[in-house]
């Protein structure tokens, strides 16, 4: 099955042959991503404890099969399509219209696709001192979970991995993680569950007052009830409440943060880059699919509150980062800004606005995903965290430095880079649809720039201190775990356009989707957009513009 | 029994019936009832017939295989009652519906569960006899005549013959000054309960005329009461009855105590078996038989019960240092929990109920199972200290636990999520959204009990060493229950729907008699 599946014919050719892709589509791939990574799991229970070696290649190997399944999944995935694809729909609970409902568009295909490449990356780039066989396990099924979260259409399904990522997090936080981590695994568990409570209340009134309303039985569906839109106005907002305080949590929107910073800092490096790449897309996710998408009025109208939220998040996380003492504190709260970030564009609604949320929810995975990396190399040279005991580091790992650098500004969002295309869509997209929201977000980016350089400039220039003159350059081996995220810094920076063509299809689906159901809403930046003469169509000038935009920037750096 | 029950029918049927003479039994319709009964007799006669030459395992594989025939004898009865529908048997006294079997299926299951931890801990404790075994089947039975009773009286000792034999097994272990206080408390608090329950007998008896349930059924929707302060009075003290039963708060104080002092397998038993045959009671008395046409007026009562449950469960819990007192308070959360779904009184609420019943069977018991390997020789060893470095010394026992301690905090995919789940579904297709917020976040409050055991077993890996050196048997007894409780609790949380499926045909339903 893998060894089909892997074929260099069905990998390279397949968005080029139609029929390939179909074929394609015929093979449960979401079902495939969910269970790769279980099998590994069930694998790596059963090995005896006096085989430890293997736990690591197990988990390795199967990470990286499930990660070449997420690459054939975005080769195979029709560009011009809106509508979700890969579906599988199977009833699990019939009696309760509960169905495996899976499927991806170009929303969700990203975030799975950054799941399968950055597990494999933590895998390899983080050690484990104890207990290799539990902490691998425990990887494995967050990965499926994480797989499921973003492929379900279902909302108990989804619920029921939103769930779940819980209790891995958890165990790798709180066996592996650092001096504090049994009341950081304890506060990001029951703050999480805390949020999720309210949104299993909201689900379940949803789904009844959708079926009473239509009339039929009861159904989880998301697409459906989505589609039919039946509850009423109030109780619509009251729902998209429940809802929001488990996506508020997840993301995490300000007053709701202050489980991040101690998880984020806790947690072992592969369980921080995991956190920051995956974990933080769910609520962030949720909100656009289960936000916009099944609440378009409520969001609609709770759209100021949450995009002061996240403007709030975008000053105040920016402002924390910068009194941080601890550089993994540090890169935690920048997260906070980020998503900041995020939260604005979802709810600027409005196509670039959306587009570069999305584009930022994988670009940040990227880029904080390889800071966590590099923070968690640095402790594992001088055992430290703290800014104020590193310094000169550029002195004696000069490539070191260069990593760093380079990972630095993309996370700055220097244009050229992919922090860039995300967070100027968003601004692009807030400035035409909430202006003042833009003017303060814009902000962040100096910001960005202030506590980053600071670090950076307290970290590795100055004197080279007596503890840090043996502090090793960067391997080979990490060099090459490294790679691959600095590759797609790079390369999302110059040329988002293949990302955009997959993603604006379903943001402009679900947009549209927005403007049948709200009153008196209308998408501004059409107008926004289309400088460009005449008849050329939507789509096609906004790919355009995302080249052209990258085109310019190749130049600057 | 069997006599009392025709004593006790109504007299209008005993009028019908006196040209037949005695009334037809129809034995098959209480074949699972009688199965249990009998073998409970029957292993008495037989180990004293031995005088002590039968091996120590021979009681408790006895045991099993009566409960499992009992399960077995339940398909038969399925099947007659989803082809013909429910049926009133033995001249009204008991009822034959989908409700009763499943619930009898829930008592079967905990005796087995209760059979196999006895085996290995009156071993250990050295303390071997029959006796725990007839107790426990005849316990067993009755809960069982309490979940089919069509008629308060048969309820009422159906009751009692679980709560006598609850009350021996509870102080049974000789060697533990605790258990025989354990015992004396439960016995006390139990009859003053028991006094309640009969006392709103007589009250409902007083405004209905009967003590069948089809005929105050009949009789409340017939009949407008210009004055309905006795019945009311009525609802009130049986609901303290089986309040304490179940376990529900403010009638819950004695639970922590005599959970704690009760041997470990016997408190197994009693938060599944007798939690079970309680809520079977108060199903079938307030849902089916009074929420028709009173259940504005005791909906209220249950709403208060269920929050105060949830509350005091969750919030008590979290503050306790010992593990079976723990597992006390959360099943007191759980009992406010199953509350929510009696209060949306509704067929959905029913097989909400039942559902949750059965996967907290499987978790609960198993949780005990642990406990009464852990609690090791005197059964004394249940501090949360106790438990430290378990996640390094035995990882197996450790994370089966965990297992079970997440699916109590509600984790998708186990069993305890879709119960939670299920109950929030029903309660809210009635409009109740605040009460299933307060359910649903009063369960991340119980979260914070089941995280503490779990960071005591694997966060503290300086008690490990200490650990390994305890040795800590599991008997096979132990160990096939924990293996069927794994497997319950996993296997409602992932393929949850031929379950879910027979819950909901499990319907509650009262028949009137036909001769």
């Amino acid at each position: 099955m893998i060894g089909t599946f892997l074929n260099p014919s069905t990998l390279l050719l397949g968005s080029e042959f139609a029929e390939e892709a179909t074929n394609a589509s015929n093979f449960p791939m979401i079902p495939a991503l969910i269970i790769t990574p279980l099998i590994g799991a069930a694998i790596i229970a059963l090995i005896p404890r006096s085989r430890a070696d293997l736990y690591k290649q197990i988990a390795v190997i199967t990470s990286v099969i499930t990660g070449a399944f997420s690459i054939a999944m975005l080769v195979a995935f029709q560009k011009g399509d809106s509508g979700y694809q890969f579906v599988i729909d199977q009833p699990w609970i019939s009696g309760l219209g509960i169905s495996l409902h899976f499927g991806v568009d170009g929303i969700s295909l990203f975030l799975m696709v950054l799941t399968g490449v950055i597990f494999p990356i933590a895998l390899l780039g983080a050690k484990v001192d104890h207990d290799p066989k539990p902490y691998y396990g425990w990887l494995m099924v967050l990965m499926a979970a994480s797989m499921g979260v973003f492929s379900s259409l279902d909302l108990v399904l989804f619920f029921a991995f939103f769930e779940l990522v819980l209790v891995p997090m958890y165990f790798l936080i709180g066996l592996w993680g650092h001096s504090n981590r049994v009341y950081a695994a304890t506060k990001f568990f029951l703050y999480t569950m805390l949020g999720s409570a309210f949104m299993l209340v909201g689900l379940v009134s949803l789904a009844v007052l959708n079926a009473r309303a239509m009339g039929g039985p009861i159904t989880f569906d998301l697409v459906e009830i989505a589609k039919n839109q039946a509850i009423s106005v109030t109780a619509g907002r009251w729902i998209f409440c429940a809802f929001a305080v488990a996506f508020a949590v997840k993301v995490p929107l300000f007053p709701l943060h202050t489980w991040l910073p101690d998880a984020h800092t806790e947690a072992p490096t592969a369980g921080s880059v995991i956190l920051a790449a995956v974990m933080l897309k769910l609520g962030t996710y949720g909100f656009i699919r289960f936000g916009l998408d099944l609440f378009p009025e409520a969001s609609h109208w709770a759209a100021p509150v949450m995009m002061t939220l996240g403007v709030i998040g975008i000053i105040y996380g920016a402002i924390c980062a910068t009194m941080q003492k601890d550089l993994k504190r540090l890169v935690a709260y920048s997260s906070i800004a980020h998503l900041g970030f995020i939260v604005l564009g979802v709810f600027a609604f409005s196509v670039q606005g959306l587009e570069g949320s999305i584009l930022i929810m994988v670009n940040h995975g990227i880029s904080t995903g390889a800071l966590f990396l590099l923070v968690g190399w640095i402790y594992e040279r001088r055992h430290t965290r703290k800014i104020a005991e590193l310094s000169g580091l550029q002195k004696v790992a000069p490539i070191f430095a260069g990593v760093f650098t380079l990972v630095m500004l993309s996370s700055i969002g220097v244009p050229g880079l992919n922090g860039f295309p995300g967070e100027f869509l968003v601004l692009l997209g807030s400035f035409a649809s909430a202006r003042w929201w833009g003017v303060v977000a814009v902000s962040g980016v100096i910001l960005a720039a202030l506590y980053l350089l600071w670090a950076y400039q307290r970290v590795f220039h100055g004197p080279v201190t007596e503890p840090n003159k043996g502090f090793r350059d960067l391997r080979l081996t990490e060099g090459l775990v490294i790679a691959p995220l600095l590759v797609l810094i790079v390369f999302l920076g110059l040329y988002p356009k293949p990302m955009l063509d997959r993603i604006e299809p379903s943001v402009e689906r679900l947009l549209a989707h927005v403007d049948l159901e709200v009153d008196g809403f209308e998408l501004q930046e059409v107008k926004f957009v289309a400088p460009a003469p005449g008849e050329v169509e939507d789509k096609a000038s906004h790919s355009e513009a995302g080249h052209t935009e990258a085109g310019q920037t190749e130049g600057k750096p | 029994m069997i006599a009392l029950i025709v004593q006790d029918a109504p007299i209008e049927t005993l009028v019908a019936e006196a040209s037949t003479g005695t009334p037809e039994i129809i034995f098959s319709a209480i074949a699972p009832n009688l199965i249990l009964m009998l073998g409970g007799v029957l292993l008495l006669t037989v180990v004293s017939l031995m005088r002590g030459k039968s091996p120590s395992w021979f009681p408790a594989v006895w045991t099993v295989v009566t409960a499992t025939l009992a399960i077995v004898a339940l398909f038969p009865l399925w099947a007659r009652v989803q082809d013909e529908g429910a049926q009133t048997v033995m001249a009204g006294a008991v009822g034959l519906d989908g409700f009763s079997l499943f619930v009898t299926g829930i008592i079967c299951l905990s005796v087995i569960m209760g059979a196999l931890l006895l085996e290995g801990y009156v071993r250990r404790e050295g303390i071997e006899g029959a006796e725990w075994y007839v107790l426990l089947l005849l316990s067993a039975s009755g809960g069982v005549t309490m979940a089919s009773a069509n008629d308060l009286i048969v309820m009422f000792i159906g009751l009692e013959i679980l709560s006598v034999a609850a009350y021996v097994l509870t102080a049974m272990h000789s060697k533990r000054i605790s258990s025989q206080e354990a015992g004396l408390k439960y016995f006390v608090l139990g009859a003053f309960s028991s006094a309640f329950l009969l006392y709103g007998i007589a009250l409902t008896y007083g405004a209905t005329g009967s003590t069948n349930l089809v005929q105050i059924q009949r009789f409340l929707s017939d009949t407008v009461l210009t004055q309905n302060g006795l019945l009311l009075a009525g609802f009130a003290f049986m609901l303290i009855g089986f309040g304490f039963k179940v376990g529900a708060a403010p009638f819950h104080t004695w639970a922590p105590d005599v959970y704690q002092g009760a041997p470990s397998p016997v408190t197994a038993y009693m938060a599944s078996g007798i939690k079970a045959a309680g809520f079977a009671g108060l199903l079938r008395v307030f849902v089916v038989t009074f929420g028709p046409t009173y259940g504005p007026d005791w909906r209220p009562m249950v709403y208060a019960l269920a929050v105060l449950s949830l509350l005091v469960g969750s919030f008590m819990a979290i503050v306790q240092t010992n593990v079976k007192r723990m597992l006390a308070y959360s099943s007191i959360s759980h009992a406010g929990f199953i509350l929510v779904a009696v209060e949306a009184s509704s067929t959905q609420g029913t097989s909400a109920a039942l559902f949750y019943l059965l996967a907290y069977t499987f978790m609960v018991t198993g949780s005990f199972a642990i406990v009464t390997i852990m609690g090791r020789t005197g059964d004394g060893t249940h501090a949360l200290d106790d438990y430290r470095g378990l996640g390094r010394a035995r990882p197996g026992l450790a994370l089966i636990f965990t297992v079970f301690l997440l699916a109590q905090a509600g984790v998708p995919f186990t069993a305890g999520f879709l119960s939670k789940f299920y109950v929030i579904n029903s309660v809210v297709a009635e409009g109740q959204y605040a009460l299933a917020v307060i359910a649903m976040v009063s369960a991340v409050v119980a979260a914070f009990l089941y995280l503490r055991v779990v960071v005591a077993m694997y966060f503290s890996e300086d008690a490990a060493a200490e650990m390994m050196e305890s040795r800590i048997k599991i008997p096979a007894g132990a160990s096939i229950a924990l293996v069927i409780a794994v497997i319950g609790t996993l296997w409602l949380g992932i393929v949850p729907g031929a379950i879910t499926d027979v819950a909901n045909d499990a319907v509650a339903q009262l028949v009137a008699f036909r001769s």
